[in-house]
């Protein structure tokens, strides 16, 4: 091992696996099958909460337990836009009424609480997104200290006014923050806070913060039964790391819901490069959106731990992609019709839903499974007007057809012109499998991890095989 | 009244350069390879008393002490709620009027 004097990026990067394991307080080699596989519910068993640990943990700091509302106006909308017999009803959680303003505080409530538990002095946080306001919160709650680390900046010191404000908001609750230009080494730099301070590494992607959004789940499932007598027939999810959509998913199951399809709605960014100083301030979400979804669907390993326990390919039935437009004209819709003023990256989903309730039948039901705070920074108007400034196109239009990532933004003139790009989840799955034999090179895989990769990727075994033939070809 | 000048103990920002463009990450896009990463952080002013641009000390709300180049006194936040979108001003209407067609 390195000195921890030697703080040069290749120094702090080789000792990764050592400064982890101190920071998450969880040997994930006991988790290790063989190769690649690891035994994934043994891992959220061993290192998790049960549901009742877990929502009595959020209790205690007034996480959970948030509305559930049905978006009367908005249905009504949907019906006099669909064909007869069409037009599912849609529920919104309304996950904004947490702490600090996002279902985030699920995530944040579990690590925090471990933190506190294990005796450490301080939490860290990587995260530009609301995550970090949730953790600074819990901290706050819990008397521990933190520091939020967040990419910010271009190299011109241009801030996003969403992360701006997201900083703003730790600020607020006492955090440090701790502000980057753009660059994928705000993982070294991360994990050299982390080596320095010896506080807990409050990853976004760690059984306790997955373990947090299974009460989400779980109560969606039960407040649709009180309001309806049954579950939901699809749950629509926001999807970027793929934390929601995995801890959703797995808390509909433990309520027993076992029929609720799962549904990942990104906003298409395509073609801007996630680690480019130049595209970075082209992006008017700054989560929730392809940049995250489809990386981190098709490498979840990828992020500050080890395993990481967000694993959407395993939950996820269908992946649609709605456009920046659409989603700030839904966002105004929400607010109008509804009387809901909700940030918009969280009404992702819900732009996605109007789309679907369309083609679903008129007894079915979607639930949307959150909203977010907005505010300076947050709102339509700011991030729109940085989108001029920044010299994008921003006009009315059919957005499906006239939004192009980067260059222009089209808001629609009508609703009966809200749509989804499908993104099939095959080709994620395959994706996933050809980032593997890239990294793994071309070999046989044993039979226990064909078993892991057949649960990871939610297929059979006659799926990968096939999948795997087809990518080797291409490969040769 | 602006200052250039901090006191010990004002609430500062402060920045500094973590890696320069050779000592970055590999396979980083040409445009982000060729300038530095860099840091903002914000405490209270250890030295004595500094001016906008000297190298000085600050203390966090984590109680670090880190070293950079002082580039704001008592830094305000500078993000806001935008200008009125004439491209969003008539969606709240259009949709009310075309919910209201219903009942017609």
């Amino acid at each position: 091992m390195t000195s921890t004097n030697d703080t040069s990026y290749d120094a702090v990067m080789s000792r990764r696996t050592e400064i982890m394991k101190k920071a998450v307080g969880i040997d994930y080699e006991e988790f290790i099958v063989e190769g690649i596989a690891f035994d994934y519910e043994k891992m959220m068993k061993e290192v998790g909460y049960s549901i009742d640990e877990v929502r009595q943990i959020q209790s205690e700091t007034c996480v959970g337990n948030t509305p559930l509302v049905e978006l009367k106006n908005i249905n009504r909308l949907i019906r006099k836009l669909a064909p007869k017999g069409k037009g599912a009803r849609i529920f919104l959680k309304d996950e904004a009424a947490n702490p600090s303003g996002s279902f985030k505080d699920r995530r944040a409530a579990v690590s925090v609480y471990r933190a506190k538990e294990f005796g450490y002095e301080g939490v860290i946080a990587a995260t530009s997104g609301n995550y970090g306001a949730a953790v600074a919160s819990q901290a706050a709650k819990r008397g521990l200290k933190c520091i939020i680390v967040q990419e910010c900046y271009d190299s011109h010191w241009r801030g996003q006014p969403e992360i701006l404000e997201k900083g703003r908001a730790c600020e607020a609750y006492g955090a440090e923050v701790v502000q980057l230009t753009v660059g994928p080494e705000l993982f070294y730099y991360t994990l050299l806070l982390l080596e320095q301070t010896g506080y807990f590494n409050a990853s976004l992607y760690s059984p306790y913060a997955i373990a947090g959004i299974e009460t989400l789940g779980y109560e969606i499932a039960l407040q649709m039964k009180e309001l309806t007598g049954k579950e939901p027939d699809a749950v629509i999810v926001t999807h970027a790391g793929g934390g929601l959509i995995t801890g959703t998913a797995r808390g509909l199951k433990k309520a027993g819901a076992i029929g609720t399809k799962i549904i990942g709605a990104s906003v298409d960014l395509r073609g801007l490069h996630m680690a480019s100083d130049e595209d970075f301030n082209k992006k008017y979400f700054t989560t929730g959106h392809t940049g995250f979804g489809i990386p981190f669907a098709v490498f979840p390993d990828r992020s500050d731990v080890p395993k990481n326990a967000a694993r959407p390919l395993r939950y996820m039935d269908r992946y649609v992609l709605v456009t920046q437009g659409e989603v700030f004209y839904v966002t105004e819709m929400l607010a109008q019709l509804e009387g809901l003023q909700r940030g918009p990256a969280g009404n992702t989903s819900l732009t996605a839903a109007i789309a679907l309730a369309l083609e679903m039948d008129e007894d079915q039901t979607i639930v949307v499974n959150e909203t977010e705070y907005t505010g300076a920074g947050k709102l339509p108007s700011a991030q729109l007007t940085f989108a001029k400034q920044m010299g994008m196109v921003v006009k009315r239009g059919d957005s499906i057809k006239e939004d192009v990532p980067g260059k222009v933004i089209a808001i629609p003139q009508h609703p009966s012109q809200i749509g989804v790009i499908e993104f099939p989840v095959e080709d994620m799955k395959k994706s996933y499998l050809k980032e593997l034999i890239k990294r793994e090179g071309v070999r046989q895989f044993s039979d226990a991890e064909m078993q892991f990769l057949q649960e990871d990727l939610h297929a059979s075994r006659e799926e990968i095989v096939k999948w795997m033939s087809e990518i080797k070809e291409v490969l040769k | 009244m602006s200052t250039n000048l901090a006191k010990k103990g004002d609430w500062v920002q402060v920045q500094m350069n973590i890696l320069s463009p050779e000592e970055r990450a590999q396979y980083l896009p040409e445009d982000t390879k060729k300038v530095p990463l860099q840091m903002r952080v914000k405490g209270f002013l250890v030295d004595e008393i500094a001016s906008l641009g000297a190298t000085v000390r600050i203390k966090t709300t984590t109680d670090r002490i880190l070293s950079g180049i002082l580039t704001d006194i008592n830094p305000k936040y500078t993000h806001n709620f935008g200008e009125p979108i004439p491209e969003l001003m008539k969606v709240g209407m259009e949709l009310r009027e075309f919910l209201a067609g219903d009942e017609k």
